[in-house]
């Protein structure tokens, strides 16, 4: 691990859970009788600098996860179905190691630690999640990759059987997302099964989904079941959909708009119905620690 | 016949301002919901939604209206003013969530309007509805005269697509519901075009 990333973040400034609901709930309390301004008032923490995760509930009654539903409430309601017992991962392609690793068996080999990330949506909300994961790179390290692998594919496990919404086609199932390789390999690119120190849940990508921080959520797939080094640019489920809102990279951008959503603020979750929008960052805050992953790359032709 | 003779009964018992209260309190409902975490995490793109479907819903039922008595003998007839009044404060409702809660700046506002094509037909069917909002009223159609005050209100016919087309177009990916939104105003719309047909009922 040249440069493993280090989180200037530490678990102190991860506010206890049971603390936190209890303050969200002083708060509202709080909001209902001071006035409804009031109640994004939870600017301490923001003012040190520091990131306050969403809540539990927050995180996972709001997903995107379209195999179990459109609705952002879909998932938490349909996706208990899926099984992620055993659970699997092919990994092929341009690897010195290629086959089938179960869950177990890549957990075996793996350091899990917490990451408290922004997570940016190209609907342009937010959210802050104290993940548990590993990095990317250690489990790409450990299959080997060779020489002329320059991209990772990911693909989602597709089962009609336990997610609803492949019944209908709302994208060219299974969904599949990509990296280039050096966006794969960074130290801030993790493989995430947990969160809040318990289990994934399976609306949020369980039993292991992506986490790149500095991209649009949409990027960060979920309940990977292949992985695949390739020399080309993999197709990805978004862009084959419409490839001229959804490009490869999805990197955080205030100055790319999207064709649907202004990217330069953004709101973030839990603020109620008065909540004020938020400038966007570059790279979702990240850009110390990416921008040179781009240099010389003309962000609005690849965006 | 029964059937439609009971309901034809039913609808003539319940004068069409009921609708302005049911709608006017589902409305205040869905607020205090959004504001109390009823509407879940995010409760401002939860109640815009929220508003925008409760107004599609109601100007497709105000389309409906006219098939449902020609072709099946149901007469709603009086109630139609009030399903289209109520659909227009459903829709400036809709409009003023994402306006001043959702998308917060007057620049941005403007931006959007330009910019992103769901967000302007959305914006011209709201446009194209005030007109008719403001001429729902019997002054109105006696300063008018029945004829033309039927021909502007046949705006109600693009708007109808606009918001239809703007539901369609703001979701991601292909999405049956809006679609089928559309097809039915399409539907409701198709039958002012087919042959008239008095009811065929004994």
């Amino acid at each position: 691990m040249a440069r493993r990333y280090t989180s200037k973040l530490t678990y102190d400034d991860v506010t206890p859970e049971h603390l936190f609901l209890n303050r969200r709930q002083i708060m509202a309390g709080a909001g209902g009788l001071l006035g409804a301004g009031l109640i994004g008032g939870a600017e301490p923490a923001r003012a040190q600098g520091a990131l306050e995760p969403n809540s539990w509930e927050e995180i996972t009654t709001y997903n995107n996860y379209y195999e179990f539903g459109t609705g952002k409430s879909d998932p938490a309601d349909n996706a208990h179905t899926l099984t992620t017992s055993p659970w699997a991962v092919e990994i092929d392609g341009l690897v010195d190691n290629p086959g089938t690793y179960s869950m177990e068996d890549i957990l075996s080999e793996v350091e899990i630690e917490e990451r408290i990330y922004r997570f940016r949506c190209v609907e342009a909300w937010s959210m802050v999640v104290p993940w548990n994961g590993f990095e990317l790179a250690d489990l790409l390290n450990r299959v080997g990759v060779q020489d002329g692998a320059r991209y990772v594919a990911f693909e989602t496990a597709l089962r009609p059987d336990e997610m609803p919404g492949v019944r209908v086609p709302v994208l060219d199932w299974p969904y599949r997302e990509g990296l280039r390789l050096d966006e794969a390999m960074h130290p801030l690119t993790m493989m995430a099964t947990g969160i809040y120190g318990r289990d994934i849940p399976n609306q949020n990508g369980a039993p292991m989904r992506l986490v790149v921080p500095w991209k649009y959520g949409f990027k960060s797939i979920k309940s990977i079941v292949r992985i695949t080094l390739t020399e080309d640019e993999p197709p990805t489920s978004w862009n084959m959909a419409n490839a001229s809102e959804y490009g490869f990279y999805s990197n955080v951008n205030p100055n790319v708009p999207h064709r649907r959503w202004s990217q330069d603020s953004e709101r973030e979750i839990g603020g109620g119905l008065f909540a004020r929008r938020q400038p966007t960052l570059m790279f979702n805050g990240y850009e110390e620690e990416v921008a040179s992953l781009y240099e010389g790359m003309d962000l609005n032709a690849n965006f | 016949m029964t059937v439609t003779s009971t309901i034809n009964k039913a609808v003539r018992r319940v004068p069409g301002w009921v609708l302005y209260i049911v709608g006017a309190a589902y409305a205040g409902w869905l607020f205090f919901l959004g504001l109390t975490g009823g509407l879940g995490v995010e409760p401002i793109e939860a109640l815009e939604h929220a508003y925008g479907d409760v107004a599609l819903k109601l100007i497709i039922a105000g389309l409906a209206v006219t098939p449902l008595r020609q072709w099946v003998g149901i007469n709603l007839i009086s109630w139609r003013r009030a399903l289209g009044v109520t659909a227009f404060f459903f829709v400036l409702a809709h409009f003023l969530v994402w306006a001043v809660l959702d998308v917060q700046r007057l620049s941005a506002i403007w931006a959007d309007i330009l910019e992103r094509p769901y967000v302007t037909i959305g914006m011209a069917g709201f446009l194209t509805l005030i007109p008719l909002a403001v001429t729902s009223n019997n002054w109105s159609v006696r300063k008018l005269g029945p004829i033309r005050w039927r021909k502007l209100h046949k705006l109600v016919y693009p708007a109808a697509v606009l918001g239809a087309l703007h539901y369609v177009w703001l979701v991601k990916g292909l999405q049956f519901e809006p679609l089928i939104y559309l097809a039915i105003t399409i539907l409701l719309l198709a039958t002012r075009f087919w042959p008239q047909r008095r009811r065929a009922t004994a």
